[in-house]
């Protein structure tokens, strides 16, 4: 069904456990088609007036869940006051793709082990308590942080790992009306019991938009992402940073991992171990060695521990020449 | 009048292709058409213990589920004779799985999506085996075949334990391994069928068209001429979809129990264990060489992987019979098989990874002699074929290395690695030669010239991305006469005269004589009628006394008082004149030279050293194809053949699951062909030099060639940049790192 406000498209997935909201359709019209999701009904959200980006009160910025990848990466306001975002939209998928994919959506992606979109392995995603056919298998894609014997998919986006970096707040609406802020932070949650489960988000409520706050030195943020190919591809190892430099020394930092973990993973080791230290080579290496100490390799992927180091370092030193 | 062979002309069938009015096999229907899934196996070895049917019978829609139980006999040859692919549906006659993705089931329904859940409702069970699934130097199974496709793979020329031994020698000893690559072409492979009575019509995506006619007359027991293939263009292939692949049987055999059309279309996954895939391999070559880097003997030994059923070898190790000039020489075969489908022929199929091979041990064996890779080359310049003694056709290989080297500017490179920076990048240079036989196969074309000044030639080839409708009309027009916008050139259709298989770059320089030789004898008709008009210039005329050029027929030495093709038809109340030939494989020409192409390659990367990111940033080809039909068309060829070559360096590679054999990244998303984003300046140079024995034109085919040696001169500049030798495909940042 194609819903013509938000309070028809949640009220409608109160009564359909089985229904789905579409947006661009990037992720959920492939997985429907490989059977990896089933949808009994989809809402189609497209014309809720949810695309607008506009700034918000106090000099932050409201980007609507329906705001197109490349509208948000090619935004003025957030190249000047979020480099980060826009380099990491910018690094995903193709530019046929970005046209597509939504805001909403791309925080929804699911994961790219080919054991959950195969739609015959084990797979305790794609049904719970079935097994996880990836343990023991191809493992290059995998997470090394954050991974269970339950489950260890990589959350394969990257936007939602700049976001992370920038402290952004989810907003939704839930079908009884009421609407809950989420910040970045709270809103992965990690494989537990069930992998299924990857965000707090209830059935239905729907994410309406991302809020970016006004903090002045997020210009001094940057993302570096590795892959096999030049474009089209999903991360080996990515890293999006943010540095406040003051006097010579990090007054802040934020950074968060992509292509790694189960979720968008953010390492307060190392915003920690650089805060009060001097914006250097050295400082940046240790931090980055901070966080992957809790990396845990399978049998493929052991490679993207020293490669999620280098790619943080490297995004630290991209930050930090943008403060200087 | 200008000629069209050798113009820079637009593809004919461009225009169309962009749009969106090409008709490919998969854009037909039919009325009353059926759509069949395939239900694969999920098991790699074993046997099909049952098959429940019962649900899936009972989906509204669902009009046939072909097992075991209701398959009818199908005349199939016994594996190891002829073509062995349609194993993919052996398992449907004897139960016996050999790979993951083999057919258990086919459902047939009104709608592709009612077939789609058929097939989901179909439960099988297995009696399951452990399979082999990695190739295993030691196994008791290895086959040593003694040639391929009449060469011979396991050869030795000169006194190779001598010269293996040798005090004094430089000597590199090295292995090289190339994982499964699967052809993946734009377009998947599809079957539309139908009978009628005991005529059965195809649309088929296929690169051989009366290949798939034979085997499908021979598998349902009709006569040939009752089996019409039809293929107006095919979306890409790279050496799929050629031979008797099981789904166009499967479709025919499920229309005719329906007595109605059924299509089947492989979706992208079963591309990737329904049509074959480049076999992977480990090559070991030793290189024996005198301090000035002369070779005395070198030995290339070659295992690669087949299936179960059949032993299927990509013969690498010919590069090295033929390449330099070394005295002693041998190689050796072994295929090993393993529970997968039966690999099948793949660009360059055993040039490519034989290439990558020898071109980088070559560069090995420059960096132990301390010479430039290029110099090396040139000492070991093979001036006749060293593997038969004979004459080259036409070799211009020295010729290729200059122009190459000095369109890229080799002579500044220094011998040493990891000497050139760029803003904190590695850069390295690497080259490789490209070498491919110049194949000829016989076929055969129809020339019809009309009355309204338009001709047609007809043969039952295939455009499959190459250009080849834009060539052929090329050659048709110049032999008539004809400006080209009055040319046209028809394939993809059985009732047309016998056209070569689009494989072995074969297409072009083999019809190009076929053409010529039809149009000639359509021209000895217009000769014969134009003698007996009356009130002509030539009326009683003895046909040796007429002439013909530019669409005209004269007295010999009279060209001002001729008359027009249609002129003379009109004249004779014929709407058209029509002549059929054909061509041998070999001829007086050709016998007695070894035709073979050459080419250099060189390549620069950048590597980041700390990220382990390599990228292509230019890439210089000189390549000597013979005469070049068409600069254009011949170029894309050349672009195509190289980004192959570079997909197969650094992303491409078909991975799967170490314990089910199942392919785990069978999409475009995992298997990573590159995207424009991992290409640098692609600069190719054709030298354009008639080959005087290949046939009349001088073009030698130009599919394969360019493809041969990129791998090699890709690895070989990432260890100019980083000093590190990678000897083991894709070189993906983990092998970097």
């Amino acid at each position: 069904m194609r819903a013509a406000t938000t309070d028809i498209a949640v009220g409608y997935m109160a009564g359909n456990r089985n229904a789905a909201f579409v947006a661009g359709g990037t992720t959920l019209v492939d997985l429907l088609k490989l059977n990896a999701m089933t949808a009994a009904a989809l809402v189609d959200i497209n014309d809720l007036p949810l695309r607008r980006i506009e700034e918000v009160p106090g000099g932050g910025l409201r980007l609507g869940a329906l705001a197109r990848n490349s509208d948000v990466a090619n935004d003025p306001r957030v190249k000047q006051k979020y480099p980060v975002l826009s380099e990491a939209l910018l690094s995903g998928a193709s530019p046929q793709l970005r046209n597509m994919a939504t805001v909403g959506g791309n925080l929804m992606q699911r994961t790219r082990c080919p054991y959950f979109r195969d739609g015959y392995s084990a797979c305790n995603k794609r049904e719970p308590g079935s097994g996880c056919a990836a343990l023991g298998g191809y493992t290059r894609s995998h997470a090394i942080l954050g991974a269970s014997e339950r489950c260890i998919a990589t959350f394969p986006g990257d936007m939602p790992v700049a976001l992370l970096a920038l402290d952004a707040v989810v907003l939704t609406r839930r079908a009884d009306g009421t609407e809950r802020t989420l910040p970045l932070a709270n809103f992965y949650v990690s494989y537990g019991e069930d992998p299924a489960k990857e965000t707090v988000l209830d059935h239905g409520e729907l994410i309406t938009a991302v809020e970016l706050p006004a903090t002045r030195w997020l210009r001094h943020s940057a993302y570096v992402k590795v892959r096999d190919r030049a474009s089209f591809d999903f991360a080996l190892a990515s890293a999006a940073v943010a540095l406040e430099v003051e006097d010579g020394s990090i007054k802040s930092a934020r950074v968060a991992l992509g292509g790694v973990a189960t979720k968008p993973w953010r390492s307060t080791l190392a915003e920690e171990a650089l805060t009060g230290a001097a914006p250097e080579e050295r400082v940046f290496a240790a931090a980055a060695e901070g966080a992957l100490k809790e990396a845990r390799a399978q049998k493929h992927n052991g490679f993207k521990i020293a490669l999620a180091q280098r790619t943080l370092a490297r995004a630290l030193g991209a930050a930090a020449s943008k403060a200087a | 009048m200008n000629k069209a062979v050798g113009a820079a002309v637009d593809r004919v069938d461009g225009r169309a292709k962009v749009t969106g009015a090409a008709r490919f096999a998969g854009d037909f229907r039919q009325d009353r058409m059926a759509c069949a899934v395939i239900v694969p196996s999920a098991v790699a070895r074993g046997e099909i213990d049952a098959v429940q049917t019962a649900a899936a019978r009972k989906i509204p829609g669902v009009l046939l589920v072909l097992t075991r139980e209701n398959l009818p006999a199908l005349h199939l040859k016994p594996p190891g004779e002829e073509h062995p692919y349609t194993e993919a549906l052996t398992s449907l006659i004897d139960g016996k799985i050999s790979y993951a993705g083999q057919a258990v089931a086919l459902v047939v329904a009104e709608t592709l999506e009612q077939a789609q859940e058929g097939a989901a409702a179909v439960h099988v069970r297995y009696r399951e085996d452990t399979p082999a699934l990695q190739m295993n130097e030691a196994d008791p199974q290895a086959v040593f075949p003694k040639e391929s496709h009449g060469e011979k793979v396991q050869y030795v020329r000169g006194k190779m334990d001598e010269a293996l031994t040798m005090p004094g020698m430089i000597k590199v000893d090295a292995a090289y391994f190339n994982p499964v690559e699967t052809h993946n072409p734009m377009e998947p492979a599809v079957t539309l069928a139908w009978w009628d009575h005991d005529h059965l019509n195809v649309y088929d995506a296929t690169r051989w068209l009366v290949g798939t006619q034979a085997t499908l007359a021979d598998v349902f027991r009709v006569a040939k001429e009752n089996v019409h293939v039809m293929c107006p263009l095919v979306g890409g292939a790279f050496g799929s979809k050629a031979f008797r692949w099981s789904h166009t049987v499967l479709a025919a055999a499920a229309a005719r129990m329906l007595d109605r059309p059924v299509r089947l279309e492989l979706t992208r996954a079963q591309m990737f264990t329904w049509m074959g895939h480049r076999p992977e391999s480990r090559q070991k070559l030793t290189l024996v060489a005198g301090p000035d880097g002369r070779l005395i003997a070198m030995r290339h030994d070659t295992s690669s992987a087949t299936s179960p059923t059949h032993p299927f070898v990509a013969p690498s190790g010919v590069v090295s019979k033929m390449l330099y000039a070394a005295p002693a020489a041998q190689t050796t075969h072994k295929i090993l098989p393993v529970n997968r489908a039966t690999p099948t022929y793949m660009r360059a199929p055993a040039e490519a990874p034989g290439m990558f091979a020898l071109e980088c041990a070559m560069d090995e064996l420059a960096e132990a002699a301390r010479l430039d890779p290029l110099e090396l080359r040139l000492r070991n310049h093979a001036d006749i074929d060293p593997a038969t003694g004979r004459l080259w056709s036409s070799k211009n290989l020295k010729a290729c290395y200059e122009i190459g080297a000095e369109k890229f500017g080799w002579k500044q490179r220094p011998l040493a690695p990891r000497a050139m920076t760029d803003h904190g990048l590695l850069v390295g240079w690497g080259l490789a030669t490209a070498t491919y036989p110049g194949h000829r196969r016989g076929c055969a074309a129809a020339a019809r010239i009309t009355a309204n000044g338009k001709a047609r030639v007809q043969s039952s080839a295939h455009e499959i991305g190459n250009g080849a409708l834009t060539v052929l009309a090329q050659a048709a027009a110049d032999a008539i006469g004809w400006p080209l916008e009055r040319v046209t050139f028809e394939l993809g259709d059985t009732t047309f005269p016998e056209g070569p298989p689009a494989g072995g770059s074969v297409t072009t320089a083999s019809l190009c004589d076929a053409i010529d030789r039809a149009v000639r004898a359509a021209q000895t008709k217009l000769m014969e009628t134009a003698a007996t008009l009356p009130g002509t210039p030539f009326a009683g005329a003895k046909p040796e006394e007429l002439a013909t050029a530019e669409g005209k027929i004269f007295r010999r030495g009279h060209p001002a008082q001729g008359l027009s093709y249609e002129e003379i038809l009109r004249g004779a109340g014929m709407n058209f004149v029509e002549a059929e030939a054909e061509v041998e494989e070999t001829d007086l020409k050709t016998k007695g030279f070894t035709i073979q192409s050459f080419g250099a390659h060189f390549c620069e990367v950048k590597v980041d050293p700390a990220l382990a990111q390599a990228r292509v940033t230019r890439f210089v080809s000189a390549l000597d194809i013979g005469r070049v039909m068409n600069p254009k068309t011949a170029r894309s060829q050349a672009l195509g053949g190289i980004v192959m070559g570079l997909g197969m360096a650094l992303t491409e590679e078909t991975i799967y699951d170490p314990r089910t054999g199942r392919p785990v990244n069978d999409n475009f998303s995992d298997y990573k062909i590159p995207v424009n984003a991992d290409l640098g300046a692609i600069d190719v140079h054709f030298l354009d030099r008639i080959d005087p024995c290949i046939n009349t034109l001088g073009c030698r085919g130009a599919g394969e060639l360019p493809m041969t040696g990129v791998t090699a001169a890709v690895v070989n500049a990432l260890w100019h940049a980083t000093g590190r030798r990678v000897r083991d495909l894709p070189v993906t940042p983990d092998k970097l790192i």
